[in-house]
């Protein structure tokens, strides 16, 4: 079963790593977006401040947003997608592998990058560090609703603006309890509050989103 | 039990259910006129002032409603889309895109409403409360969904992405109504309290629970017409859609 999960994976990556362009850009979007809001808002660094956790998990949201098209297009077109559906396997396990090719190459850049951004942000260590922790433990969610998304609009005409609709407002509790960890730490409380409610979030979308991708999935394809 | 069984089957096909909303259209119809007249009676003109936000409360009377049904819509819809996933039947997804579009109005008009009373009695058309975000996170939820089917020409698979979204929408509400309250109780800014209500007159109370009723006639009757029209496009092509028109036409 799990040799299943780790073969997709595996596989994802390597495609992936044969089409670096497409995460870079990804990255490169988080980068940008988090640097247009200094130069919207003003240099005052109070202000920056305290804008800092929602317009860095803002940034993520939409970079992993951006993604997701991706997620099963290409398997869709040349037609491996209906070949895995297929497969004796469950196609659970075989979302489950995508959206962890798709966390490892989308959502692990963006938190390791995120404390670089939060410097330009002028976040305390501790708070780089929670931001960091909070971005390592909330995007699998990302990826596992995202997944959801990704595999309803398969093949639809606007599909890239059609997912956010679909995905952003279920990426609203993430975003509030992600922050939320940051920005208590900025205020001097504990964040384990928020990162266990973050951990809970991340468990629970991983493990049902695969399952309901499935569906979607099937509903694609028919 | 058997006869039960054949009875409910009968109206799952839409040949069978589209004379029988077309007969109960009506009825829902008067109710939701006669329920509205007497609600707006009791709630314009019967209903006392209130003494501490004078005329203005008066709105209440379709807010309250209107909120209650936006998330009572979004359940029944959820409803139905479960059952079309679980036995196939085509009028369960034609009846989930039938209330989408009755509750994204009601979700609007509460939003709506919502911000006309928060003028004079807030000082502000908005404020970030936990209702009115997660009432507006529901619109948005109810947006995503009509863009969905929207988007996809085949009404199977869009009944059935649409029942997918629909559902895993209605797990996530609860979790999103409760981050946003904790979101709210940790930005505690305004000092707007919602929940704590003033308790309410009687007479205030029946106007409320009338025009509530009221608008779930009306949303009842909106609903089935459009359903109905669904029905006729989606069976353009058969028998008993041909024999509706020829028979209309007449």
């Amino acid at each position: 079963m799990m040799g299943m999960v780790a073969a997709i994976t595996a596989r994802d990556l390597k495609l992936a790593m044969r089409r670096q362009a497409d995460i870079v850009s990804v990255l490169f979007f988080f980068i940008i977006v988090a640097s247009l809001f200094p130069l919207g808002i003003g240099p005052e660094q109070d202000l920056l401040r305290k804008l800092a956790p929602g317009v860095l998990w803002v940034g993520a949201l939409l970079a992993t947003m951006l993604s997701l098209p991706k997620l099963f297009a290409d398997d869709f077109r040349d037609g491996t997608l209906e070949q895995l559906v297929l497969a004796p396997q469950p196609l659970g396990l075989t979302v489950l592998g995508k959206v962890l090719a798709h966390w490892l190459v989308s959502g692990l850049p963006l938190a390791l990058l995120a404390p670089v951004l939060g410097l330009q942000f002028d976040l305390s260590s501790d708070a780089l560090l929670v931001l960091t922790v909070s971005l390592l433990i909330g995007t699998p969610a990302l990826s596992g609703i995202g997944a959801i998304g990704a595999a309803l609009t398969l093949g639809l005409r606007g599909g890239g603006v059609l997912v956010s609709l679909l995905v952003l407002p279920l990426y609203i509790p993430v975003l509030i309890f992600g922050a939320g960890a940051v920005d208590a730490t900025v205020a001097g409380l504990g964040a384990e509050a928020h990162l266990s409610i973050l951990g809970a979030l991340a468990i629970g979308g991983v493990f049902f989103a695969p399952w309901a991708t499935a569906a979607a999935l099937r509903i694609a394809l028919e | 039990m058997n006869n039960r069984l054949i009875n409910w089957f009968k109206y799952a096909s839409p040949q069978s259910f589209y004379p029988l909303a077309g007969k109960m259209i009506p009825w829902f119809t008067a109710l939701a006129v006669i329920f509205g007249i007497a609600g707006l009676w009791i709630g314009m003109a019967v209903a006392p002032t209130d003494f501490q936000q004078g005329e203005g409360y008066r709105i209440i009377f379709i807010h309250v409603p209107a909120s209650w049904m936006s998330m009572f819509i979004y359940l029944v819809m959820a409803f139905w889309a479960a059952l079309g996933l679980a036995y196939n039947t085509r009028l369960s997804g034609m009846m989930a895109s039938a209330l989408a579009p009755t509750g994204a109005l009601m979700a609007f008009l509460s939003l709506w409403t919502g911000a006309l009373w928060g003028k004079p009695m807030w000082g502000t058309w908005w404020v970030w409360d936990a209702r009115l975000t997660s009432e507006l996170i529901l619109l948005f939820l109810y947006i995503g969904f009509i863009a969905l089917q929207a988007s996809i020409d085949d009404p199977r698979r869009a009944d059935k992405a649409g029942a997918i979204l629909a559902l895993v929408g209605v797990v996530n509400i609860p979790i999103i109504y409760f981050s946003v309250k904790w979101w709210n109780t940790l930005h505690q800014g305004s000092s707007v309290s919602l929940t704590k209500s003033p308790s309410m007159a009687m007479l205030m109370l029946w106007g409320m629970l009338l025009m509530a009723l009221s608008f779930w006639m009306y949303s009842i009757a909106v609903s089935l017409i459009r359903a109905r029209s669904i029905m006729l496009e989606r069976e353009r092509n058969t028998e008993w859609v041909k024999d509706v028109l020829a028979g209309e036409g007449k």
